[in-house]
């Protein structure tokens, strides 16, 4: 077994400790620093780029509200604009309406007591005419002479006033 | 997988011979041999691709393929050591990462045909399990003091089994770096000789049956593959563990 020849002890233990600590010499020098910071940096990179993305998802989060949150705002301003204008047409109308009762009410009054004017003169009138048209009976039929004032009465009394 | 020029038949279908020693540059320096063997050839060449593999990789955000591999390898270590050690991983991640990726490129470049598995030498795997054992001593040591022997006391057994116990605790304590180092070398060692075997057959059965052993030996490469990466990360990982009691005796 060329494993037991101990004459090539020597050269081998001496040569494997010039590669073992040439070895140890790279991958302490310059393996570690260079691999490890590659990985470092890779994490340190896709670390920031998730925080970029939930800082930008957040961003998006807020934009949403803020939106929603205004367009509820100019939704309840339009509603209560809305109701505003409704009442203040409502009072207006209102308003007008009262105002035209008013003057049509004023109108009717008037026509009323013009009407009733006209009827009493028209009263008076036809009162005056019969006491005449009486008068002029009696006058005919009897040839008496009937004064004004006592046809008038009469005419009054059979009128029942 | 044999690094030497095939003579005659003997030598093909010989498992042994690919786990020979050649000489490549003869060096001595005081009596000592520290020559360039075709150990230290695989072995520099897996620390040079392990090194390329981290250092000429890109740093893109996106990572490419290779990247990927470096950035698996590191993360994957990373991690037990973060899981294994919490406060203490920062220290000893560099050392448990190179014992990773040097174990790994001996194991995986080792599969290659004609190539060496560095691994497959158990002086190798010793030296390696030593440095762990004796490290993880001495930081004990320097931690807890004295306390360290507490790691032998289990706390909770009864006083009548309590001899038995610590005499249990500080073998297999010794036995760590045989069980960390011959596991590692002999699954090595074993899927290779397999491996050669499997390919033995496949050049002595030749046209007529030898596609037999090949569809084998392609499920045993895949096999190997496993077991490459997984000694590896088991190496790493028990290093971890003994290090972790090394921080904290009480269990």
């Amino acid at each position: 077994m060329p494993q037991l020849d101990m004459s090539t002890w020597p050269p081998q233990l001496f040569w494997l400790a010039v590669t073992f600590l040439a070895l140890y010499f790279v991958i302490s020098r310059v393996a570690i620093p260079r691999t490890g910071g590659v990985i470092a940096l890779r994490k340190s990179t896709i670390d920031g780029d998730l925080a970029k993305a939930k800082n930008l998802n957040d961003e998006t989060e807020n934009a949403v509200r803020s939106y929603e949150a205004a367009l509820a705002d100019a939704r309840a301003k339009a509603h209560a604009i809305a109701l505003e204008n409704r009442n203040k047409l409502n009072t207006e109308i209102e308003a007008e309406r009262a105002k035209l009762d008013a003057a049509l009410g004023a109108k009717i009054a008037t026509a009323e007591k013009k009407v009733a004017a006209s009827r009493d003169k028209a009263l008076e009138d036809l009162a005056a005419m019969a006491a005449e048209i009486a008068g002029e009976i009696v006058q005919q039929l009897t040839g008496a002479t009937v004064t004004k004032a006592e046809a008038t009465a009469a005419v009054s009394k059979t009128l029942g006033k | 997988m044999s690094t030497a020029a095939p003579e005659h038949g003997e030598k093909i279908i010989d498992p042994i011979h690919q786990f020979v020693i050649n000489r490549i540059i003869p060096i001595d320096i005081g009596g000592v041999d520290i020559s360039f063997t075709n150990s230290a050839l695989w072995a520099v060449i897996a620390v040079v691709c392990a090194s390329l593999l981290f250092i000429l990789t890109p740093r893109n955000l996106i990572p490419t393929r290779l990247q990927s591999v470096a950035e698996s390898i590191y993360e994957l270590v990373h991690g037990f050591t973060h899981d294994v050690l919490h406060e203490n991983a920062r220290t000893y991640f560099p050392f448990v990462l190179t014992l990773f990726v040097f174990i790994l490129f001996a194991n995986v470049l080792g599969l290659i045909p004609y190539s060496f598995t560095v691994t497959s030498h158990y002086v190798i795997t010793l030296a390696l399990a030593l440095v762990v054992f004796f490290g993880a001593t001495i930081i004990g040591f320097i931690r807890n003091g004295f306390g360290y022997l507490k790691l032998f006391v289990p706390s909770g057994v009864p006083a009548a089994l309590l001899p038995l116990v610590i005499v249990i605790e500080i073998v297999s304590y010794f036995i760590r770096p045989m069980s960390l180092s011959i596991r590692l070398f002999a699954n090595m060692m074993a899927g290779h000789m397999m491996l050669k075997v499997m390919a033995g057959f496949v050049v002595m059965l030749g046209v007529t049956a030898g596609w037999l052993p090949l569809a084998a030996m392609v499920g045993l490469m895949g096999l190997e593959l496993l077991v490459a990466a997984l000694q590896a990360y088991v190496f790493a990982l028990l290093t971890c563990l003994y290090l972790n009691d090394a921080m904290h005796v009480d269990h």
